[in-house]
């Protein structure tokens, strides 16, 4: 029920943001429309089950989207140098990429991440690993998904039971 | 610079376009979309800036969330034939085998 | 027109011009690659290079008001809901059946114990059966 009216709370603070104005009418319907959300959320159960309660510390999981964000313009380098190259020389696999996250929201995080840099996809999500997709060999070092998947487990174990 | 980000957002939705048309597959008809929905969000921003019309914004976010709900909805059809509840969907696809 | 009023500017010219460059490699990628696997990752260029650097540029020019703050929504927006469309496009293609092209030298590109789901490997003609009618 805190998490709910939480959800309502957040969902009106981003309503006044985005509409920046504060006539009688708009408030009153964005508390219209804030209450129906926290109706339709509360049926759907949302907060019934926990699916893994954001527990990660803020600056842990900032370090880990800074360095996100070099690896994906190293990537994007490298896969725009594949299409711009004058005969393309693709070697696409497809393989299993070990994960040693316990929570879904973890699992997501990674997924996420790979498929979020160019030259890798996650195509299929079983347990334990990630079947994945690599434009070219170089895409495909297992390293460096070894090296994001344990910077991803860093961020879950923060707090222990994640 | 407005202009400049405008004119090659027109340039790659033009050729997504192409491939939209192209094909071959159903898959590459809906990545094409999806990139297309995309460029769109950034075109309407980019436009936004440059016609000095701050309020185009909003009109990107909705977009960028009806260019995610549609590009699930096509596949979910596409796979499942349905767009409604189905709690026996993976017997489903292992029956049809 | 301060220093730092002339660096900002700069760096969102840079931001915005180089966004543009990779939007137009990564749609080249979209029309120059030979198979849908590999369209995959020049479409993601236009996600993640592209929209993440024009976004930037956007909200260098808009600075500190509610128009960055619209920016930086549109920016986690599609962050989060980007690579989900992609690995769903991807892994609706994987289950149909279809397998990315091997290279020249003839090597299996996929490894035998990751054929999973075995569906039949003819692509969509045969999703317009009814799947459900045969339960």
């Amino acid at each position: 029920m805190v998490r709910l009216l939480a959800m309502g709370l957040g969902l009106f603070a981003l309503w006044l943001l985005l509409s920046g104005l504060f006539k009688p009418l708009l408030i009153g319907l964005g508390v219209l429309s804030c209450a129906i959300t926290m109706a339709i959320a509360h049926r759907m159960g949302i907060f019934k089950r926990t699916v893994g309660t954001p527990r990660q510390s803020v600056v842990k999981f900032t370090t880990y989207l800074g360095w996100l964000a070099i690896e994906i313009a190293k990537s994007n380098w490298a896969v725009s140098k594949v299409i711009l190259a004058r005969s393309l020389s693709l070697q696409q696999s497809l393989f299993n990429v070990p994960t040693s996250q316990q929570s879904d929201l973890g699992k997501v995080l990674f997924a996420n991440s790979i498929t979020l840099t160019p030259g890798t996809i996650t195509v299929e999500t079983e347990d334990g690993s990630f079947l994945t997709h690599a434009l070219t060999d170089d895409a495909a070092d297992m390293d460096a998904l070894a090296e994001m998947d344990s910077r991803v487990t860093a961020i879950e174990h923060q707090d222990g039971d994640a | 610079m407005f202009e400049v980000a405008v004119l090659s957002l027109f340039i790659t939705m033009v050729l997504v376009l192409f491939r939209l048309i192209a094909g071959p597959t159903l898959y590459d008809r809906v990545l094409a979309v999806n990139t297309f929905g995309t460029c769109t969000v950034l075109f309407i921003g980019a436009s936004g800036f440059l016609f000095e019309r701050p309020e185009f914004l909003d009109i990107a976010l909705i977009y960028a969330l009806i260019n995610f709900v549609g590009t699930l909805a096509i596949l979910k059809f596409f796979r499942y034939r349905a767009l409604g509840d189905q709690p026996n969907i993976k017997d489903n696809r292992e029956n049809a085998q | 027109m301060s220093i730092f009023d002339i660096v900002i500017s700069g760096l969102s010219w840079i931001s915005i011009v180089s966004g543009s460059i990779f939007l137009i490699i990564g749609a080249t990628g979209i029309i120059r690659f030979p198979d849908f696997w590999s369209r995959l990752h020049a479409a993601a260029i236009v996600d993640s290079a592209g929209a993440g650097l024009l976004l930037f540029g956007m909200a260098l020019q808009a600075g500190l008001t509610f128009v960055t703050v619209k920016l930086v929504l549109i920016g986690v927006f599609l962050l989060i809901t980007g690579p989900t469309a992609t690995h769903a496009v991807a892994n609706a293609a994987f289950v149909s059946g279809s397998r990315p092209l091997g290279d020249k030298s003839g090597k299996p590109v996929v490894p035998a114990d990751v054929i999973d789901p075995p569906l039949p490997p003819e692509m969509p003609t045969n999703l317009s059966e009814d799947l459900t009618s045969k339960t």
